[in-house]
């Protein structure tokens, strides 16, 4: 059995035509078909058969009731075990729900597991996750391909069809660039928008919630549930959250869409081009104007990126010290030892750079040069937004400057790597809202993406236009 | 060349990570090309820049400093590697 959407799905609920049970056995037969994909750290289907007898005594007008969501493995869950893909967190219960999935509980879904990611999210294609990598639903079989990252094994699940939306978390492109090389509609809203209350913190001034699904309207309809106030988290916004999914409407007349000169970068390939030209001229077709824009502070995004994240990341990841949770190294003598061995054998390779850059650009002598320098040009990337959302309703680049490269491509230079968030981390350091919409496919018939972007709490018109655009592939 | 071997060693101190000579030595190849990368910002003129330190466009509320009681001793303690008597332990640091 395949259902398309969360809409199709639970009309049929509403109209007893199918049961939560019977929801519940044909998801777990899925994923069960598929199990090499590595997608979950954690599935167990007692699990979702114990959240299919909550869930029946819940009332039909719960939006989610029945809807089978996954999630990413760096959210608090009270019924399954917390990773964040990382050895250090292995066995680590929860002994609260994030805000979140909270949220999503509260409206009757039902969890399929726990989806693997990259370590602490830092990476690009859930390949620095100590549960092994996950592969790419839509690979060929000799080819396996990467998911993206660092939330792979949620856009990964959405796309295998093992749920029909996921949580994910975005820090320089952890939705949109994986939902990209899946095919599938990830969002990122608005920094603040949904609160940062029980998910492991990477970089703290970037973290954001959002989600997966297989149509704009799903995403609509998830991210309205998941957004709101909460006074545990001091960054959390206290707005009105629009009814998303009750007020699309993809009329595009009048509308201004920039186009930031800068995103046409070295080194991607004709087709992504091509297809955001298509795009393009499809808004043109609807009714849209075309303004060419630029973003002046563009390249300095990733440099930028690369010394907050990490600073940010260092500070976090202090808390993993053996003592409170997690893994503890065996053979420690005395105290400092302890800590030493258990983050040294807890943490991976790409923890540790980012760890140890962090310090070193927080450290005595190296502040002003790095840190700080840092946030005033982040201060000018935002500000660049700021100036062109004067003029412009929404932007639109591509999502990723590739389609999804293949998982044992040797990634040696870090730097290299880094490049996969070109055009994703600059809407992360001004806090805007972006959605990666599939739109067209390469030649080898993989997914392509493209993003758009608004101004801050402008996310009813990135539905709205992205709604607009995904009808040219219906 | 912006870090030797020995300041990737003190850094590694500070963030209380024990690194292998090998991976010292990975650590401070890779860790040299970062910085060199990043040292582009410094053609951006930012002398009359103020620091952007929060994102948030929104006034964010404050709440009401109060304290709650949200878990119980019993169960954080659950998630730790070793407990006595109601506490983390930890090994000895007191002869």
């Amino acid at each position: 059995m395949e259902f398309k959407s969360i809409t199709q799905l639970k009309s049929l609920l509403d109209e007893n035509k199918i049961s939560v049970k019977e929801i519940a056995e044909s998801y777990i037969k899925k994923i069960n078909e598929k199990k090499e994909l590595n997608i979950f750290i954690y599935f167990n289907e007692d699990k979702i058969h114990d959240q299919v007898k909550e869930i029946e005594k819940l009332p039909n007008d719960k939006t989610l009731k029945g809807i089978p969501i996954a999630v990413k493995d760096l959210f608090c869950t009270k019924n399954m075990p917390t990773t964040a893909a990382s050895k250090i967190l292995e066995n680590f219960k929860p002994t609260y729900e994030s805000f979140v999935t909270q949220k999503l509980v509260d409206q009757g879904s039902m969890f399929v597991g726990k989806t693997n990611l990259d370590e602490f999210a830092m990476g690009s294609a859930t390949n620095t996750s100590y549960f092994g990598n996950t592969i790419n639903p839509l690979s060929k079989n000799d080819n396996p391909l990467a998911p993206g990252g660092s939330s792979g094994g949620s856009a990964a699940a959405v796309a295998a069809d093992f749920c029909l939306g996921a949580t994910g978390t975005d820090t320089g492109g952890s939705i949109r660039q994986p939902a990209s090389f899946c095919g599938v509609v990830g969002i990122k809203p608005t920094y603040g928008l949904c609160s940062r209350w029980g998910i492991a913190a990477f970089a703290s001034s970037l973290d954001q919630a959002g989600v997966f699904s297989k149509n704009v309207k799903d995403a609509s309809i998830l991210l309205e549930e998941i957004s709101g106030y909460d006074q545990r988290d001091s960054t959390s916004s206290n707005v009105q959250i629009p009814n998303f999914s009750k007020n699309l409407n993809p009329s595009l007349d009048g509308k201004i869409i920039g186009i930031p000169k800068e995103y046409t970068v070295d080194g991607i390939s004709d087709e992504i081009n091509e297809v955001w030209e298509q795009a393009i001229k499809s808004l043109e077709k609807k009714g849209a104007k075309i303004k060419y824009i630029s973003l002046p502070h563009t390249k300095y995004a990733l440099p930028t990126y690369y010394i907050i994240a990490p600073a940010e990341a260092s500070s976090n990841l202090a808390r993993y010290d053996g003592v409170k949770y997690g893994f503890r190294a065996d053979d420690a003598k005395s105290l400092d030892d302890m800590y030493e061995l258990t983050r040294s054998e807890g943490f991976g390779k790409e923890v540790k750079r980012r760890i140890l850059i962090g310090t070193y650009v927080l450290s005595a002598g190296y502040y002003d040069a790095y840190y700080l320098k840092a946030q005033k040009v982040r201060k000018l990337i935002a500000n660049d937004f700021v100036n062109v959302f004067l003029d412009c309703d929404l932007i639109l680049t591509p999502t990723a400057p590739s389609a999804a490269f293949p998982l044992n491509e040797k990634q040696e230079d870090p730097i290299k790597m880094y490049l996969n968030d070109v055009f994703t981390v600059p809407a992360s350091l001004a806090g805007i809202p972006g959605i990666s919409i599939p739109y067209g496919k390469d030649e080898q018939g993989l997914p392509l993406g493209i993003q758009l972007l608004s101004k801050h709490y402008n996310e009813q018109e990135i539905f709205n236009a992205a709604f607009a655009l995904e009808k040219d592939y219906e | 060349m912006k870090l030797d071997t020995n300041t990737i060693n003190k850094i590694a101190k500070l963030a209380r990570i024990r690194l292998s000579e090998e991976e010292a030595e990975e650590l401070l190849r890779d860790m040299n090309s970062i910085l060199d990368w990043v040292e582009q910002l410094n053609e951006v003129n930012t002398d009359a820049v103020e620091p952007l330190t929060n994102i948030s466009s929104s006034i964010l509320p404050q709440r009401k400093d109060e304290a709650k009681d949200i878990n119980s001793t019993d169960e954080i303690l659950k998630n730790s590697p070793d407990k006595l008597e109601g506490y983390f332990a930890v090994p000895k640091v007191v002869e």
